[in-house]
């Protein structure tokens, strides 16, 4: 049977498309801003919210004491060293920067596309973005070895009269970085500003009242105002555009751009940058499962997106197969010896585990499973699918990083790497960073973005005025 | 400058977008210009409707974009031939490709920048007084679910007592008088 049945009474698929909804039906304009609202606008701070607040400032804490001792001791703390000048530093670089992206894509590119299914998600998915580039950023700066240095990265005027050197693809990474975070930061404080007004006016108290305020700027729902605001945003999504493409495609020249067998590959851009989107919405699944229990919004994150999220990661995770067989069939097709080699030793070399944990994580249980809108809709599966993914793309960027360089070209000099308790303690601390600032951002401001939400809402359809008039 | 004492204008207040729209419509048919509409979310009718149809904005964003762009490529090509040479294996000086990845950057950087701070500035904003939040209905509807027009003072046809039966005709929620 070509159509499949569906039943009458399940309200969450709409019965005109057979989809399921995008928001539950049956809400009002007032509905939904008193939920989003009353989120932010309560007195009382949920004891969960409390309870995960300790333990992600105790990773925070963990962070600023790796931090300290670095400053204190250098990055010999860390277990890089030759051959393997790069380690973790880079891996978490790449793979936090690459988790930013899956907000751009569905706050700049779904937009531009009209999917209104986006709206729910968009807020806290560029939220993500930020506070990833964030822990991303962090890791160039304290690579340095001087990080009271990191402001030589920028052409400035010194009076050693020294420059940066500009045809490098590490002075490249500055600019890609600071413009996406820069970006980013005004493209999510340009979206919230209406929803500040709505909070302004909501609140009860007289410090909320000023709090929002202020950074509602005045809003006060113009028209005119809002036809500038819509250009803007319009204007702000097409430019976020090809500045996300741009982002992980810079990011991939720091490796491909070096004459290194696993790094000297064309491929390379495309193949981090559908990566990037991949590890990005896994990371948007494994915030917004538990917070939409959390906060009981089902109503206005539904199975729909988690269904949607589910079928992107499977198209992205397929650009990322093809990327993976690209770069075997070029290790073979090259007759390249390095290059063979190279591929030889990533795959059964003793460090080969970790190839075949990223083959596991990123094609063989997402790509296998994420067919089935069974599974994609069951909340539990997707969950466990996220962090496989999210586990999967960190080898991803282990192996480029690790097994590229630890046998290099003279067996005299092949060495390993062992991540150090620092390394570790760096990385579990970005994670704590990450979900302090997360954390204080789902207790501070609107997380879902109400205007476009009311947008949505069947009420929001204009009728025409004959429909009107023979309804009187 | 408005004189800043009087009545700013008169505010009705809708349920409806589509209500708005044709009372809107209707007033703008009907000769007045001085008028706004306040919804919690874009209504693009709305805007149609008193006249608004074009912006500034994707102006103001080339602008921008164009000089950053070129702000960027200038610094570049001016460091890496004049201030600071590297003179690496003999290769041109001015190696324009290798400058464009950090000019796209600024492009889009300078460009969106206009586009968030330009929006903002020709909204006039940040304003955080205006007579409207004075209309005791304003703030509790305006950004959450109901739809505004206020017919201004400053439009020459405006009349206290005939202006408000004029919009009581549009059958609103109530039409209240918005004090400076």
């Amino acid at each position: 049977m070509a159509t499949k049945e569906v039943k009458p009474a399940d309200h969450w698929v709409d019965p005109a498309t057979g989809e399921y909804r995008v928001i539950a039906p049956g809400q009002t304009f007032r509905s939904i801003t008193e939920k989003i609202v009353r989120i932010v606008l309560t007195p009382h701070t949920p004891m969960g919210w409390f309870a995960l607040f300790t333990v992600a400032g105790g990773g925070a804490t963990v962070l600023m004491v790796a931090l300290t001792w670095l400053f204190l001791k250098g990055v010999g703390i860390w277990a890089i060293t030759q051959p393997v000048a790069w380690g973790f530093a880079i891996i978490n670089f790449v793979w936090w920067i690459g988790i930013g992206h899956a907000g751009t894509l569905i706050s700049a590119i779904l937009l531009l596309f009209k999917q209104g299914w986006r709206n729910s998600i968009s807020r806290f998915a560029e939220a993500m973005t930020i506070f990833a580039v964030a822990c991303a950023g962090l890791f160039p700066v304290i690579h340095v070895g001087r990080p009271w240095l990191g402001y030589w990265l920028l052409p400035l005027p010194f009076t050693m009269n020294v420059w940066p050197q500009f045809r490098s693809p590490l002075m490249w990474d500055v600019f890609a970085v600071s413009t996406y975070a820069t970006i980013s930061v005004v493209f999510w404080y340009i979206g919230m500003v209406p929803d500040f007004g709505t909070m302004r006016d909501r609140a009860q108290s007289r410090f909320a009242q000023y709090f929002y305020g202020l950074l509602s700027v005045g809003w006060r729902g113009s028209v005119r105002h809002w036809m500038r605001y819509e250009t803007a945003s319009l204007l702000l999504a097409g430019l976020a555009t090809p500045l996300v493409l741009s982002v992980h495609t810079v990011i991939s020249f720091d490796f491909a751009v070096a004459v290194l067998p696993g790094w000297h590959t064309t491929i390379f851009p495309p193949y981090f940058v559908a990566g990037a989107i991949y590890s990005g919405f896994a990371m948007v699944l494994t915030l917004a499962i538990p917070l939409r229990k959390f906060y009981h919004l089902e109503s206005l994150v539904t199975e729909r997106h988690i269904d949607n999220m589910g079928k992107v990661m499977l198209v992205t995770g397929f650009i990322v197969a093809y990327g993976y067989g690209m770069e075997a069939f070029m290790a073979w097709y090259s007759a390249d010896h390095w290059e063979a080699f190279a591929f030889w030793n990533r795959a059964f070399g003793p460090m080969g585990w970790s190839y075949w944990t990223l083959i596991a994580c990123n094609l063989v249980i997402p790509l296998t499973t994420l067919w089935s809108r069974k599974l994609r809709t069951n909340i539990a599966f997707m969950f466990f699918i996220s962090i496989v993914v999210n586990t999967g793309m960190w080898f991803e960027r282990f192996v480029i990083v690790v097994t590229s360089l630890y046998r290099d070209f003279l067996p005299s000099s092949w060495g390993t790497y062992r991540a150090t308790k620092w390394d570790y303690a760096t990385f579990v601390g970005t994670m704590g960073f990450f979900t302090v600032l997360f954390l204080l951002f789902v207790r501070f401001l609107p997380m879902i973005p109400m205007n476009e939400i009311r947008m949505i809402l069947p009420q929001a359809k204009i009728k025409p005025k004959a429909t009107v008039e023979a309804g009187d | 400058m408005p004189a800043r004492e009087g009545v700013y204008g008169l505010l009705a207040e809708f349920e409806t977008p589509g209500d708005l729209v044709r009372a809107a419509q209707q007033a703008r048919q009907d000769g007045w210009r001085r008028m706004d509409c306040y919804t919690p979310y874009p209504v693009e009718e709305a805007a149609e409707a008193i006249g608004f149809h074009r912006n500034k904005v994707p102006l103001l964003t080339l602008i921008g974009g164009l000089m950053g762009g070129s702000a960027m490529f200038l610094l570049q090509a001016w460091v890496s031939i004049l201030a600071y040479p590297l003179n690496i294996a003999g290769r041109p000086m001015y190696s324009w490709p290798a400058f464009i990845v950090p000019t796209y950057e600024w492009t889009i950087l300078f460009a969106g920048l206009s586009a968030a701070f330009g929006m903002l500035a020709l909204n006039g904003l940040p304003s955080l007084y205006h007579p409207l939040f004075n209309a005791p209905n304003f703030r509790d509807g305006a950004t959450t679910d109901k739809f505004f027009l206020c017919l201004e003072a400053l439009d020459p046809k405006f009349d206290r007592a005939e202006t408000k039966a004029y919009l009581e005709k549009f059958k609103p929620n109530s039409v209240v008088e918005v004090e400076y």
